[in-house]
Protein backbone atom coordinates (compact mmCIF):
# COMPACT_ATOMS: atom_id res chain seq x y z
CA UNK A 1 0.00 0.00 0.00
CA UNK A 2 1.65 3.13 -1.24
CA UNK A 3 0.86 6.23 -3.21
CA UNK A 4 2.61 6.41 -6.86
CA UNK A 5 2.89 8.39 -10.06
CA UNK A 6 1.53 6.08 -12.17
CA UNK A 7 2.31 6.56 -16.05
CA UNK A 8 -0.39 5.48 -18.74
CA UNK A 9 0.53 3.06 -20.95
CA UNK A 10 -2.40 2.95 -22.88
CA UNK A 11 -5.98 4.18 -22.64
CA UNK A 12 -8.37 3.54 -25.07
CA UNK A 13 -12.18 2.99 -25.23
CA UNK A 14 -13.54 -0.76 -25.23
CA UNK A 15 -17.08 -0.69 -25.30
CA UNK A 16 -19.78 1.88 -24.80
CA UNK A 17 -19.07 4.67 -22.03
CA UNK A 18 -16.61 1.79 -20.88
CA UNK A 19 -12.33 2.70 -21.10
CA UNK A 20 -9.36 0.51 -20.69
CA UNK A 21 -5.95 2.18 -18.88
CA UNK A 22 -2.72 -0.02 -19.02
CA UNK A 23 -0.80 1.86 -16.12
CA UNK A 24 3.58 0.98 -15.33
CA UNK A 25 3.34 1.15 -11.70
CA UNK A 26 5.29 -0.89 -8.98
CA UNK A 27 2.10 -0.97 -6.86
CA UNK A 28 1.65 -3.96 -9.29
CA UNK A 29 3.68 -6.33 -7.34
CA UNK A 30 1.90 -6.17 -4.28
CA UNK A 31 -1.56 -6.09 -6.31
CA UNK A 32 -3.87 -8.98 -5.99
CA UNK A 33 -7.20 -9.96 -8.12
CA UNK A 34 -10.50 -8.64 -6.56
CA UNK A 35 -7.80 -5.37 -4.87
CA UNK A 36 -8.47 -1.91 -5.92
CA UNK A 37 -6.44 1.27 -6.63
CA UNK A 38 -7.76 4.63 -5.78
CA UNK A 39 -7.29 7.15 -8.57
CA UNK A 40 -6.35 10.97 -8.40
CA UNK A 41 -8.47 12.43 -11.38
CA UNK A 42 -6.62 16.03 -12.19
CA UNK A 43 -8.81 18.80 -11.22
CA UNK A 44 -10.94 16.59 -8.99
CA UNK A 45 -11.07 16.84 -4.49
CA UNK A 46 -11.49 12.98 -3.73
CA UNK A 47 -9.77 10.06 -5.28
CA UNK A 48 -11.67 6.95 -7.41
CA UNK A 49 -11.72 3.82 -6.26
CA UNK A 50 -11.37 1.24 -9.60
CA UNK A 51 -10.68 -2.11 -9.16
CA UNK A 52 -7.74 -3.90 -11.09
CA UNK A 53 -8.73 -5.85 -13.78
CA UNK A 54 -5.52 -7.10 -14.93
CA UNK A 55 -2.09 -7.47 -13.49
CA UNK A 56 0.16 -8.34 -16.93
CA UNK A 57 3.40 -8.10 -15.42
CA UNK A 58 4.78 -7.00 -11.92
CA UNK A 59 4.91 -3.42 -13.01
CA UNK A 60 1.85 -2.91 -14.79
CA UNK A 61 -1.71 -3.03 -14.35
CA UNK A 62 -5.10 -2.45 -16.15
CA UNK A 63 -7.79 -0.43 -15.04
CA UNK A 64 -11.32 -0.97 -16.90
CA UNK A 65 -13.91 1.45 -16.16
CA UNK A 66 -17.09 3.31 -17.27
CA UNK A 67 -17.76 6.85 -17.45
CA UNK A 68 -19.97 7.73 -14.66
CA UNK A 69 -19.29 10.96 -13.85
CA UNK A 70 -17.14 13.69 -14.70
CA UNK A 71 -14.47 12.18 -12.70
CA UNK A 72 -14.05 9.39 -14.96
CA UNK A 73 -15.12 11.40 -17.68
CA UNK A 74 -12.01 13.51 -17.24
CA UNK A 75 -9.73 9.93 -16.69
CA UNK A 76 -10.88 8.83 -20.22
CA UNK A 77 -9.52 11.97 -21.80
CA UNK A 78 -5.94 10.84 -20.74
CA UNK A 79 -3.59 9.96 -22.90
CA UNK A 80 -0.32 7.76 -22.94
CA UNK A 81 2.10 9.11 -21.43
CA UNK A 82 0.74 11.24 -18.79
CA UNK A 83 1.11 10.44 -15.33
CA UNK A 84 -1.85 9.35 -12.88
CA UNK A 85 -1.54 9.31 -9.17
CA UNK A 86 -2.34 5.77 -7.40
CA UNK A 87 -2.76 4.90 -4.08
CA UNK A 88 -2.69 0.93 -3.27
CA UNK A 89 -3.14 -1.94 -3.73
CA UNK A 90 -6.27 -1.61 -1.31
CA UNK A 91 -8.64 -3.87 0.20
CA UNK A 92 -9.35 -7.78 0.50
CA UNK A 93 -9.70 -9.30 -2.86
CA UNK A 94 -10.69 -12.59 -3.90
CA UNK A 95 -9.13 -15.68 -2.63
CA UNK A 96 -7.19 -18.07 -4.85
CA UNK A 97 -8.61 -21.74 -3.78
CA UNK A 98 -7.62 -25.11 -4.96
CA UNK A 99 -10.58 -25.65 -6.99
CA UNK A 100 -12.74 -25.34 -10.27
CA UNK A 101 -14.77 -22.03 -10.03
CA UNK A 102 -17.56 -19.94 -11.78
CA UNK A 103 -16.81 -16.21 -12.36
CA UNK A 104 -20.28 -14.65 -12.10
CA UNK A 105 -20.04 -11.32 -13.29
CA UNK A 106 -22.43 -7.75 -14.03
CA UNK A 107 -21.19 -5.19 -16.01
CA UNK A 108 -18.95 -2.47 -15.27
CA UNK A 109 -18.39 -5.42 -12.09
CA UNK A 110 -16.66 -7.89 -15.08
CA UNK A 111 -13.35 -6.49 -14.89
CA UNK A 112 -11.62 -7.74 -11.33
CA UNK A 113 -12.84 -11.16 -12.11
CA UNK A 114 -10.60 -11.41 -15.14
CA UNK A 115 -6.90 -11.30 -12.94
CA UNK A 116 -9.38 -13.63 -10.47
CA UNK A 117 -9.75 -15.98 -13.61
CA UNK A 118 -6.26 -15.84 -14.87
CA UNK A 119 -5.20 -17.32 -11.29
CA UNK A 120 -7.25 -20.24 -11.27
CA UNK A 121 -6.63 -20.65 -14.53
CA UNK A 122 -3.17 -20.45 -13.50
CA UNK A 123 -3.43 -23.14 -10.92
CA UNK A 124 -4.85 -25.69 -13.55
CA UNK A 125 -8.91 -25.09 -12.77
CA UNK A 126 -11.52 -24.71 -14.77
CA UNK A 127 -13.23 -21.70 -14.62
CA UNK A 128 -16.77 -20.50 -15.41
CA UNK A 129 -17.72 -17.22 -16.55
CA UNK A 130 -21.18 -15.77 -16.51
CA UNK A 131 -20.87 -12.33 -17.86
CA UNK A 132 -24.29 -9.96 -17.65
CA UNK A 133 -24.89 -6.62 -19.69
CA UNK A 134 -27.73 -4.63 -20.49
CA UNK A 135 -26.90 -4.62 -24.15
CA UNK A 136 -24.59 -6.13 -26.92
CA UNK A 137 -22.74 -2.77 -27.32
CA UNK A 138 -21.87 -3.06 -23.45
CA UNK A 139 -20.32 -5.96 -23.92
CA UNK A 140 -16.47 -5.92 -22.47
CA UNK A 141 -13.59 -8.77 -21.86
CA UNK A 142 -15.69 -11.64 -22.89
CA UNK A 143 -12.82 -12.15 -25.47
CA UNK A 144 -10.06 -11.95 -22.65
CA UNK A 145 -11.68 -14.75 -20.71
CA UNK A 146 -11.77 -16.46 -23.41
CA UNK A 147 -8.46 -16.45 -24.19
CA UNK A 148 -7.55 -17.36 -20.56
CA UNK A 149 -8.80 -20.89 -21.24
CA UNK A 150 -12.88 -19.94 -19.43
CA UNK A 151 -16.17 -21.40 -20.75
CA UNK A 152 -17.52 -18.29 -21.42
CA UNK A 153 -21.41 -17.64 -21.40
CA UNK A 154 -22.86 -13.79 -21.67
CA UNK A 155 -25.90 -12.52 -21.27
CA UNK A 156 -28.14 -9.14 -22.16
CA UNK A 157 -31.13 -7.78 -20.53
CA UNK A 158 -32.35 -6.66 -24.26
CA UNK A 159 -31.44 -9.99 -25.52
CA UNK A 160 -29.23 -8.33 -28.20
CA UNK A 161 -26.12 -10.66 -27.48
CA UNK A 162 -26.58 -14.50 -25.54
CA UNK A 163 -29.06 -15.75 -23.11
CA UNK A 164 -31.99 -12.72 -22.69
CA UNK A 165 -32.39 -11.72 -19.36
CA UNK A 166 -29.92 -12.19 -16.29
CA UNK A 167 -26.71 -14.24 -15.70
CA UNK A 168 -28.86 -16.24 -13.46
CA UNK A 169 -31.05 -17.00 -16.48
CA UNK A 170 -27.44 -17.95 -18.82
CA UNK A 171 -26.87 -19.88 -15.43
CA UNK A 172 -29.90 -21.91 -15.89
CA UNK A 173 -30.12 -21.85 -19.63
CA UNK A 174 -26.87 -23.31 -20.62
CA UNK A 175 -27.38 -25.57 -17.18
CA UNK A 176 -23.88 -25.12 -15.57
CA UNK A 177 -23.63 -27.18 -12.88
CA UNK A 178 -20.38 -25.37 -11.20
CA UNK A 179 -21.67 -24.33 -7.31
CA UNK A 180 -18.54 -22.25 -6.04
CA UNK A 181 -18.85 -18.79 -7.25
CA UNK A 182 -17.00 -15.30 -7.24
CA UNK A 183 -19.23 -12.49 -8.40
CA UNK A 184 -19.15 -8.76 -8.75
CA UNK A 185 -21.62 -6.33 -10.57
CA UNK A 186 -24.52 -4.45 -9.44
CA UNK A 187 -26.38 -5.09 -6.27
CA UNK A 188 -29.24 -6.75 -7.52
CA UNK A 189 -27.13 -8.93 -9.48
CA UNK A 190 -25.44 -9.95 -6.03
CA UNK A 191 -28.41 -10.06 -4.16
CA UNK A 192 -29.34 -12.93 -6.80
CA UNK A 193 -26.38 -14.33 -6.84
CA UNK A 194 -26.49 -15.12 -3.15
CA UNK A 195 -30.11 -16.13 -2.88
CA UNK A 196 -29.16 -18.92 -5.75
CA UNK A 197 -25.36 -19.94 -4.11
CA UNK A 198 -24.18 -20.10 -0.98
CA UNK A 199 -20.39 -21.30 -1.44
CA UNK A 200 -18.67 -18.07 -2.68
CA UNK A 201 -17.64 -14.62 -2.73
CA UNK A 202 -19.29 -11.27 -3.72
CA UNK A 203 -17.48 -8.00 -4.38
CA UNK A 204 -19.40 -4.82 -3.54
CA UNK A 205 -19.06 -1.47 -4.46
CA UNK A 206 -19.44 1.73 -2.70
CA UNK A 207 -18.59 5.67 -2.54
CA UNK A 208 -15.57 6.04 -0.38
CA UNK A 209 -13.13 8.64 0.70
CA UNK A 210 -10.40 7.35 2.55
CA UNK A 211 -10.13 4.17 0.59
CA UNK A 212 -7.72 2.24 3.70
CA UNK A 213 -10.67 1.68 6.62
CA UNK A 214 -10.03 4.66 8.93
CA UNK A 215 -13.30 7.32 7.56
CA UNK A 216 -16.10 4.82 8.01
CA UNK A 217 -17.55 6.39 4.79
CA UNK A 218 -18.17 3.26 3.34
CA UNK A 219 -19.45 0.65 5.82
CA UNK A 220 -21.84 -2.01 4.79
CA UNK A 221 -23.67 -3.75 7.78
CA UNK A 222 -23.10 -7.52 8.91
CA UNK A 223 -25.56 -10.07 9.99
CA UNK A 224 -25.23 -9.38 13.72
CA UNK A 225 -26.07 -5.69 12.99
CA UNK A 226 -22.03 -4.78 13.54
CA UNK A 227 -20.39 -2.99 10.39
CA UNK A 228 -18.19 -3.74 8.19
CA UNK A 229 -15.76 -1.89 5.80
CA UNK A 230 -16.04 -1.77 2.01
CA UNK A 231 -12.69 -0.56 1.75
CA UNK A 232 -10.64 -2.32 4.24
CA UNK A 233 -12.50 -5.56 5.05
CA UNK A 234 -13.72 -6.01 1.63
CA UNK A 235 -14.68 -4.96 -1.23
CA UNK A 236 -14.81 -9.01 -1.71
CA UNK A 237 -16.80 -10.51 1.44
CA UNK A 238 -17.68 -14.37 1.49
CA UNK A 239 -21.82 -14.83 1.03
CA UNK A 240 -23.82 -14.03 3.31
CA UNK A 241 -21.53 -12.05 5.44
CA UNK A 242 -22.76 -8.28 4.29
CA UNK A 243 -26.36 -7.54 4.37
CA UNK A 244 -26.99 -6.80 0.78
CA UNK B 1 14.17 24.03 13.20
CA UNK B 2 11.99 23.68 16.55
CA UNK B 3 8.78 22.90 15.59
CA UNK B 4 7.16 21.98 19.06
CA UNK B 5 4.71 23.97 21.01
CA UNK B 6 3.46 23.47 24.21
CA UNK B 7 -0.28 23.71 24.80
CA UNK B 8 -2.45 22.01 28.14
CA UNK B 9 -2.24 18.79 28.17
CA UNK B 10 -0.32 18.35 24.55
CA UNK B 11 3.48 18.65 24.39
CA UNK B 12 3.48 18.61 20.74
CA UNK B 13 6.65 18.18 19.34
CA UNK B 14 5.38 19.81 16.07
CA UNK B 15 1.64 21.53 14.91
CA UNK B 16 0.16 18.64 13.36
CA UNK B 17 -2.66 16.68 14.42
CA UNK B 18 -5.02 14.28 12.05
CA UNK B 19 -8.18 15.45 13.07
CA UNK B 20 -10.93 13.41 14.64
CA UNK B 21 -13.10 11.37 11.96
CA UNK B 22 -10.01 11.47 9.20
CA UNK B 23 -7.64 9.08 10.97
CA UNK B 24 -9.70 6.32 12.79
CA UNK B 25 -7.79 5.49 16.12
CA UNK B 26 -4.51 5.39 13.83
CA UNK B 27 -4.16 1.91 12.94
CA UNK B 28 -4.29 2.89 8.92
CA UNK B 29 -2.15 5.43 8.92
CA UNK B 30 0.18 3.39 10.95
CA UNK B 31 1.33 0.83 8.09
CA UNK B 32 2.23 3.99 5.98
CA UNK B 33 4.12 6.02 8.39
CA UNK B 34 5.47 6.09 12.24
CA UNK B 35 2.41 8.20 14.08
CA UNK B 36 5.89 9.05 16.82
CA UNK B 37 5.97 11.82 13.71
CA UNK B 38 3.15 13.79 14.31
CA UNK B 39 2.97 16.45 17.13
CA UNK B 40 -0.48 14.32 17.66
CA UNK B 41 -3.68 12.34 17.14
CA UNK B 42 -7.50 13.36 17.38
CA UNK B 43 -9.16 10.08 17.61
CA UNK B 44 -12.24 9.11 16.30
CA UNK B 45 -15.44 10.55 18.35
CA UNK B 46 -16.25 7.91 21.00
CA UNK B 47 -19.80 7.90 22.54
CA UNK B 48 -21.38 6.10 26.13
CA UNK B 49 -22.46 2.89 23.69
CA UNK B 50 -22.01 1.77 19.67
CA UNK B 51 -23.55 3.88 16.82
CA UNK B 52 -23.43 2.42 13.87
CA UNK B 53 -23.94 5.82 12.30
CA UNK B 54 -25.77 7.05 9.12
CA UNK B 55 -27.45 4.34 6.10
CA UNK B 56 -24.71 5.38 3.30
CA UNK B 57 -24.37 6.66 0.72
CA UNK B 58 -22.45 8.83 3.55
CA UNK B 59 -19.67 10.59 1.14
CA UNK B 60 -20.04 12.71 -1.67
CA UNK B 61 -17.77 15.55 -3.57
CA UNK B 62 -18.07 18.42 -4.25
CA UNK B 63 -15.65 21.23 -5.78
CA UNK B 64 -12.30 21.23 -3.85
CA UNK B 65 -14.16 19.23 -0.62
CA UNK B 66 -16.60 17.03 0.50
CA UNK B 67 -19.58 16.58 2.18
CA UNK B 68 -19.98 13.30 4.93
CA UNK B 69 -22.16 11.90 7.51
CA UNK B 70 -21.10 9.30 8.81
CA UNK B 71 -23.19 9.77 12.25
CA UNK B 72 -20.59 9.49 14.68
CA UNK B 73 -20.11 5.60 13.72
CA UNK B 74 -17.96 3.68 16.72
CA UNK B 75 -18.05 1.10 19.38
CA UNK B 76 -18.69 2.82 22.27
CA UNK B 77 -16.02 4.49 24.91
CA UNK B 78 -15.40 1.14 26.69
CA UNK B 79 -14.61 -0.84 23.49
CA UNK B 80 -12.77 1.90 22.71
CA UNK B 81 -10.06 1.96 25.75
CA UNK B 82 -9.91 -2.03 26.09
CA UNK B 83 -9.21 -2.20 22.60
CA UNK B 84 -8.15 0.95 20.68
CA UNK B 85 -5.93 2.92 23.28
CA UNK B 86 -3.49 0.78 23.65
CA UNK B 87 -2.61 0.58 20.34
CA UNK B 88 -2.01 4.28 20.41
CA UNK B 89 0.45 3.75 23.77
CA UNK B 90 3.22 2.42 21.47
CA UNK B 91 3.80 6.19 19.86
CA UNK B 92 5.77 8.96 20.84
CA UNK B 93 2.47 11.73 20.02
CA UNK B 94 0.19 13.39 22.22
CA UNK B 95 -3.68 11.72 22.02
CA UNK B 96 -6.38 13.95 21.50
CA UNK B 97 -9.48 11.79 22.82
CA UNK B 98 -12.85 13.29 20.76
CA UNK B 99 -15.76 13.08 23.04
CA UNK B 100 -19.30 12.85 21.53
CA UNK B 101 -22.72 12.37 22.87
CA UNK B 102 -26.45 13.08 22.31
CA UNK B 103 -26.86 14.40 25.75
CA UNK B 104 -24.57 16.37 28.13
CA UNK B 105 -24.86 13.37 30.66
CA UNK B 106 -22.87 11.68 27.48
CA UNK B 107 -19.82 13.77 27.72
CA UNK B 108 -19.26 13.23 31.09
CA UNK B 109 -20.30 9.34 30.87
CA UNK B 110 -17.26 9.15 28.16
CA UNK B 111 -14.51 11.16 29.65
CA UNK B 112 -14.86 9.85 33.16
CA UNK B 113 -14.32 6.29 31.77
CA UNK B 114 -11.33 7.67 29.50
CA UNK B 115 -9.90 9.76 32.46
CA UNK B 116 -7.58 7.02 33.64
CA UNK B 117 -6.01 6.15 30.46
CA UNK B 118 -2.39 6.95 30.16
CA UNK B 119 -2.66 6.96 26.71
CA UNK B 120 -5.29 9.99 26.48
CA UNK B 121 -3.38 13.33 27.01
CA UNK B 122 -6.58 15.43 26.70
CA UNK B 123 -9.89 15.62 25.75
CA UNK B 124 -12.04 17.59 22.39
CA UNK B 125 -15.66 18.19 23.18
CA UNK B 126 -17.67 16.75 19.87
CA UNK B 127 -20.46 19.86 20.23
CA UNK B 128 -20.39 20.70 16.52
CA UNK B 129 -21.34 17.33 14.52
CA UNK B 130 -23.98 18.27 12.05
CA UNK B 131 -24.73 14.54 11.59
CA UNK B 132 -26.64 13.42 14.30
CA UNK B 133 -30.24 14.32 15.22
CA UNK B 134 -29.53 15.03 19.03
CA UNK B 135 -27.20 16.77 20.78
CA UNK B 136 -23.88 17.53 19.01
CA UNK B 137 -24.41 20.74 16.93
CA UNK B 138 -27.53 21.95 18.84
CA UNK B 139 -24.89 22.22 22.13
CA UNK B 140 -22.58 23.96 19.75
CA UNK B 141 -24.98 26.73 18.58
CA UNK B 142 -25.88 27.85 21.65
CA UNK B 143 -23.57 29.96 24.22
CA UNK B 144 -25.81 28.74 27.37
CA UNK B 145 -25.28 24.73 26.27
CA UNK B 146 -22.29 25.03 25.04
CA UNK B 147 -20.69 26.74 28.31
CA UNK B 148 -23.05 24.19 30.50
CA UNK B 149 -21.68 20.68 28.64
CA UNK B 150 -18.07 22.80 28.65
CA UNK B 151 -18.64 22.97 32.59
CA UNK B 152 -19.97 19.95 33.28
CA UNK B 153 -16.88 18.11 31.38
CA UNK B 154 -14.25 20.01 32.90
CA UNK B 155 -16.03 19.25 36.61
CA UNK B 156 -15.59 15.16 35.21
CA UNK B 157 -12.20 15.78 33.52
CA UNK B 158 -8.63 14.78 35.11
CA UNK B 159 -7.26 16.09 31.78
CA UNK B 160 -7.55 19.31 30.11
CA UNK B 161 -10.33 20.25 27.94
CA UNK B 162 -10.31 21.36 24.56
CA UNK B 163 -13.93 22.57 22.77
CA UNK B 164 -14.76 21.82 18.60
CA UNK B 165 -16.66 24.66 17.36
CA UNK B 166 -18.78 24.73 14.52
CA UNK B 167 -18.73 27.25 12.40
CA UNK B 168 -22.56 26.83 11.65
CA UNK B 169 -23.37 29.77 13.63
CA UNK B 170 -24.56 33.15 13.88
CA UNK B 171 -21.50 34.75 15.78
CA UNK B 172 -18.94 32.19 17.01
CA UNK B 173 -17.38 34.30 18.91
CA UNK B 174 -19.86 34.64 21.46
CA UNK B 175 -19.86 30.56 21.69
CA UNK B 176 -16.22 30.95 22.21
CA UNK B 177 -16.18 33.33 24.96
CA UNK B 178 -18.72 30.93 26.35
CA UNK B 179 -16.65 28.08 26.60
CA UNK B 180 -13.12 29.91 27.58
CA UNK B 181 -16.11 31.47 30.52
CA UNK B 182 -17.15 27.74 31.39
CA UNK B 183 -13.42 26.70 31.91
CA UNK B 184 -12.36 25.26 28.46
CA UNK B 185 -8.71 24.95 28.46
CA UNK B 186 -8.73 25.46 24.54
CA UNK B 187 -10.73 25.34 21.56
CA UNK B 188 -10.43 23.57 18.44
CA UNK B 189 -11.67 25.24 14.94
CA UNK B 190 -13.77 24.62 13.37
CA UNK B 191 -16.09 21.64 12.82
CA UNK B 192 -17.60 21.27 8.65
CA UNK B 193 -20.22 23.37 7.25
CA UNK B 194 -23.68 22.15 6.69
CA UNK B 195 -24.07 20.87 3.01
CA UNK B 196 -26.02 19.37 0.59
CA UNK B 197 -24.84 17.65 -2.98
CA UNK B 198 -28.76 16.56 -5.30
CA UNK B 199 -27.99 13.74 -7.95
CA UNK B 200 -29.57 15.26 -10.77
CA UNK B 201 -30.73 12.12 -11.96
CA UNK B 202 -32.41 10.89 -9.14
CA UNK B 203 -34.01 14.87 -8.08
CA UNK B 204 -32.31 13.33 -4.67
CA UNK B 205 -30.04 14.16 -2.00
CA UNK B 206 -26.58 12.38 -2.96
CA UNK B 207 -26.19 11.44 0.74
CA UNK B 208 -28.96 9.03 2.31
CA UNK B 209 -28.86 11.71 5.43
CA UNK B 210 -29.90 13.94 2.82
CA UNK B 211 -27.25 16.83 4.69
CA UNK B 212 -23.63 16.41 5.58
CA UNK B 213 -20.47 18.17 6.81
CA UNK B 214 -18.26 19.98 4.38
CA UNK B 215 -14.66 19.78 4.34
CA UNK B 216 -11.49 20.25 2.19
CA UNK B 217 -10.12 23.30 0.99
CA UNK B 218 -13.17 24.58 0.17
CA UNK B 219 -13.59 25.55 3.70
CA UNK B 220 -10.30 27.40 4.24
CA UNK B 221 -10.74 30.68 4.52
CA UNK B 222 -14.16 30.06 6.91
CA UNK B 223 -11.59 28.40 8.96
CA UNK B 224 -8.94 31.03 8.95
CA UNK B 225 -11.70 33.99 9.55
CA UNK B 226 -13.34 32.09 12.59
CA UNK B 227 -9.82 31.34 14.00
CA UNK B 228 -8.54 35.20 13.72
CA UNK B 229 -11.84 36.65 15.08
CA UNK B 230 -11.93 33.70 18.01
CA UNK B 231 -8.20 34.67 18.53
CA UNK B 232 -8.89 38.43 19.19
CA UNK B 233 -11.60 37.63 21.33
CA UNK B 234 -10.55 34.56 24.27
CA UNK B 235 -6.98 34.27 25.95
CA UNK B 236 -7.41 30.13 25.84
CA UNK B 237 -5.00 28.36 22.71
CA UNK B 238 -6.62 27.86 19.68
CA UNK B 239 -5.93 24.81 17.25
CA UNK B 240 -6.88 25.71 13.74
CA UNK B 241 -8.39 23.09 11.23
CA UNK B 242 -10.42 23.36 7.75
CA UNK B 243 -8.94 22.56 4.17
CA UNK B 244 -5.48 22.81 5.05
CA UNK B 245 -3.01 20.47 2.75
CA UNK B 246 0.38 21.86 2.68
CA UNK B 247 2.87 23.99 4.95
CA UNK B 248 1.76 27.08 3.65
CA UNK B 249 -1.88 26.77 5.08
CA UNK B 250 -0.27 25.68 8.85
CA UNK B 251 1.35 29.07 8.33
CA UNK B 252 -1.82 31.14 7.17
CA UNK B 253 -3.50 29.27 10.58
CA UNK B 254 -0.94 30.09 12.73
CA UNK B 255 -1.14 33.62 11.38
CA UNK B 256 -4.58 33.99 12.19
CA UNK B 257 -3.65 33.38 15.85
CA UNK B 258 -3.97 29.65 16.20
CA UNK B 259 -1.10 27.53 17.93
CA UNK B 260 -1.21 24.14 15.95
CA UNK B 261 -3.85 22.42 13.63
CA UNK B 262 -5.42 19.59 12.68
CA UNK B 263 -5.17 18.08 9.21
CA UNK B 264 -8.70 16.43 7.98
CA UNK B 265 -10.21 15.56 4.20
CA UNK B 266 -7.10 16.06 2.71
CA UNK B 267 -5.75 12.73 4.28
CA UNK B 268 -8.11 10.95 2.24
CA UNK B 269 -6.25 12.84 -0.65
CA UNK B 270 -2.92 12.09 0.43
CA UNK B 271 -2.53 9.73 3.19
CA UNK B 272 0.79 10.70 3.61
CA UNK B 273 0.05 14.85 3.53
CA UNK B 274 0.45 15.26 7.54
CA UNK B 275 4.14 13.62 7.47
CA UNK B 276 4.79 15.41 4.17
CA UNK B 277 3.69 19.46 5.95
CA UNK B 278 5.83 18.53 8.64
CA UNK B 279 8.43 17.41 5.97
CA UNK B 280 7.96 20.71 4.38
CA UNK B 281 7.06 23.38 7.50
CA UNK B 282 10.77 24.52 7.81
CA UNK B 283 11.59 25.62 4.74
CA UNK B 284 8.27 27.63 4.58
CA UNK B 285 8.27 29.28 7.91
CA UNK B 286 12.18 29.67 7.40
CA UNK B 287 11.02 31.62 3.76
CA UNK B 288 8.97 33.46 5.19
CA UNK B 289 11.36 34.98 7.85
CA UNK B 290 10.41 32.62 10.97
CA UNK B 291 12.77 30.86 12.92
CA UNK B 292 10.22 28.37 14.67
CA UNK B 293 6.68 27.84 15.15
CA UNK B 294 7.19 29.52 18.93
CA UNK B 295 8.63 32.49 16.46
CA UNK B 296 5.26 32.69 14.66
CA UNK B 297 3.37 32.51 17.18
CA UNK B 298 4.31 35.13 19.34
CA UNK B 299 5.17 37.56 16.49
CA UNK B 300 1.48 36.88 15.43
CA UNK B 301 -0.32 36.99 18.76
CA UNK B 302 -2.03 39.79 19.29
Amino acid sequence: MKTEQAVILENVNIAKDTWKMTLQTSIAKEASCGQFVQVQVPGFYLRRPISICRIPADDRIVLVYKTVGDGTLKMSEMKAGETLDLFGPLGTGFPVEDRDVMVIGGGVGVPPLLETAARYIADGHHVTAVLGFNDAQSVILADEFRKLGCDVYTAAMDGSCGTRGTVIDAIRENSITETFVLSCGPLPMLKAVSENYSDGYISLESRMACGMGACMGCVVKDQEGGSLRVCKDGPVFAIGKAVL
Amino acid sequence: MDLSVKLPGLDLKNPIIPASGCAGYGRELAELYDLSRLGGIAIKSATPKERFGNPTPRIAETPMGMLNAIGLQNHGVDYIIENELPFLAQYDTCVLANVAGAAEEDYVEVIEKMNDSPVVDAFELNISCPNVKHGGIGLGTDPALAAKVTRMAKTASKKPVYVKLTPNVTNIVEIAKAVEEAGADGLVMINTLLGMRIDLRTGKPVLANNTGGLSGPAIKPVAVRAVWQCANAVRIPIIGVGGISRAEDVLEFLLAGAKAVEVGAQNFVDPYVCVKIIDDLPDVLAKYGYASVQDVIERSSR
